[in-house]
């Protein structure tokens, strides 16, 4: 491990020594948080009995979903607007604004349409997460060399090939920065709408334990989740720094 | 079509270009009218000053430009918006692909080919053992100095064995030193492969040194004011710039382009100070 990543981990440490220190000590009080040596317990006590593993594998699955339609249909979406410089002009004042719009308050419009099943939660997923995938995809797109092209066309490649080998590998480190973020927008979108009205999944338990009084179980349903994102998230650095290595022959 | 005669490889026929004006601007005479006969396995050199369409030239000639009016014919076939068989062109700018080795860069155009593999691995190392890149096979291009990028460039297009062979200023990013042992290693090249050569280059010394003809272009719309024939042996190398007769070609270039250098910077003051 790096001297960055030490310090990184040393710090995280710190820190959950230090809620353990003032959950212990009665600094902050059994009622508000719970330690966190109790909240991984009490995570282990659950997972054990296998009491979550239908919300595990609903919450996760539609999380999945959510994360490849927004992947695949913002990169396609991206290929179609970047080919169309009007329908681009358009779009962009839309695009820069996208995120300022609370597209959450659509959520209870879903409901009404679809029910209370995965497939509001889903289009919510999306809709948060796609358009970070179609910038993402425009702006490495526009970083493409355009000798690339050039190349491209002295090979006589046709434009399938042209997008397979040239332009989608060049344009690499910036989709793959739009991946990262589909993926964090997914979880976000997720969980929040589960929370705010859903039959079920992790959200939905969190929401419910907190209604209950039950911390324990709310602690470690948050710890659960935190430690998924962590791994998911330190996966795609991992990958993101090897092909960056790659690129940089070695030499980031 | 008219029967063309053996030793002409490529040619231009009252050849221009001439791009729209963008929004209310007028259109731009990019080019022409050229004529142009290449020679088969002659290095020919085009020089003029900057914007005078040297690189727009290249781009019809190899197929990558439609012409406005005007015939190109490449082995006696007609060139227009497509790149012939046969044909390779290495760019100005770096472009190398850096997700790739540098192996796996020179096989890209035969990998997309259908080309055995044995005969790429084959072609592949003549061509890197060639550059003098055998060692850096399993080397990304960001490990490489530009030279050596340039250098996997070429490498890329003399696999496909291409008969002619096009540089759009090659060297221009690299050192005065670094260009004269590139230019060598482009003659040697030449020498070897007995394709005909086109190079774009705006150094006249650079042109002087490497041709058996230059071209001299005017400004904007380039059109060839001369030719010159260097006279220089089919074996010659960067040693040749010694030369009497080298600095006399030099002159004679600068003597004739001096002034369209004049008109293109005066050119561009006009414009200036029409839109400021």
């Amino acid at each position: 491990m790096t001297r960055v990543g030490l310090i990184r981990l040393a710090v995280i440490v710190a820190m959950i020594g230090a809620l353990e220190l003032a959950c212990q000590t009665g600094l902050i009080r059994h009622q508000t948080i719970i330690p966190p040596s109790e909240m991984a317990t009490s995570l282990y006590a659950l997972l054990a009995s296998g009491a979550i593993n239908a919300d595990i594998e609903r919450t996760l699955g539609i999380i999945v979903i959510v994360i490849a339609v927004s992947i695949v249909l913002g990169f396609a979406l991206g290929l179609v607007i970047h080919a169309l410089p009007r329908l681009r002009e358009a779009l962009d004042p839309l695009f820069a604004t996208y995120y300022a719009v609370p597209i959450f308050i659509f959520y209870p419009v879903l409901i009404a349409i679809f029910g209370l099943s995965p497939i509001p939660i889903v289009l919510i997923g999306v809709a948060t997460a796609v358009v970070a995938m179609i910038i993402a995809t425009l702006n490495g797109l526009d970083r493409v060399p355009r000798v690339l092209t050039k190349v491209a066309r002295v090979h006589r490649l046709d434009a399938v090939t042209t997008a397979m080998t040239l332009q989608l590998p060049a344009a690499a480190p910036y989709l793959f920065t739009g991946v990262k973020l589909s993926v964090s927008y997914g979880f976000i979108a997720v969980i929040a709408a589960e929370f705010i009205l859903s039959p079920a999944g992790l959200g939905r338990d969190i929401a419910d334990a907190y209604s209950d009084f039950n911390n324990r179980r709310m602690y470690a349903l948050i710890l659960f989740l935190l430690i998924i994102a962590t791994v998911v998230n330190t996966v795609l650095h991992v990958l993101d720094v090897r092909w960056a290595e790659r690129r940089a022959g070695g030499r980031t | 079509m008219n029967a063309v005669p053996r030793d002409i490889h490529a040619q231009l026929s009252a050849v221009t270009r001439v791009f729209p004006g963008a929004g209310n601007q007028p259109p731009v005479d990019a080019l022409g009218p050229i004529d142009l006969d290449l020679r088969k396995a002659e290095f020919f050199a085009v020089v003029g000053p900057s914007g005078c369409g040297k690189s727009t030239f290249l781009e019809v000639l190899a197929g990558l430009q439609r012409p406005t009016a005007g015939t190109v014919t490449f082995e006696g076939k007609p060139v227009s918006g497509e790149v012939a068989e046969g044909i390779g062109v290495v760019f100005q700018e770096d472009a190398s692909f850096p997700w790739l080795t540098v192996w796996d860069n020179a096989a890209f155009g035969l990998r997309r080919s259908g080309v055995a593999e044995a005969e790429i691995r084959r072609r592949v190392d003549d061509a890197l053992a060639f550059m003098g890149l055998k060692g850096f096979a399993r080397a990304y291009p960001s490990q490489l100095s530009g030279g050596m990028r340039q250098r996997v460039c070429i490498s890329r297009t003399l696999v496909l064995q291409p008969r002619l062979i096009l540089l759009d200023e090659p060297f221009g990013a690299l050192d005065a030193q670094t260009r004269l042992l590139m230019g060598d290693e482009v003659l040697r090249l030449w020498r070897s492969t007995g394709a005909t050569v086109l190079l774009i280059t705006h150094a006249l010394d650079e042109a002087a040194m490497l041709a058996d003809r230059v071209g001299a272009m005017s400004a904007r719309p380039g059109r060839f004011i001369e030719i010159i024939d260097t006279g220089w042996p089919r074996e010659r190398d960067s040693k040749i710039v010694a030369e009497p007769a080298f600095g006399e070609i030099t002159g004679r270039l600068w003597d004739r382009l001096r002034g369209e250098s004049l008109k293109a910077l005066g050119h561009a003051g006009m414009t200036t100070t029409a839109a400021g």
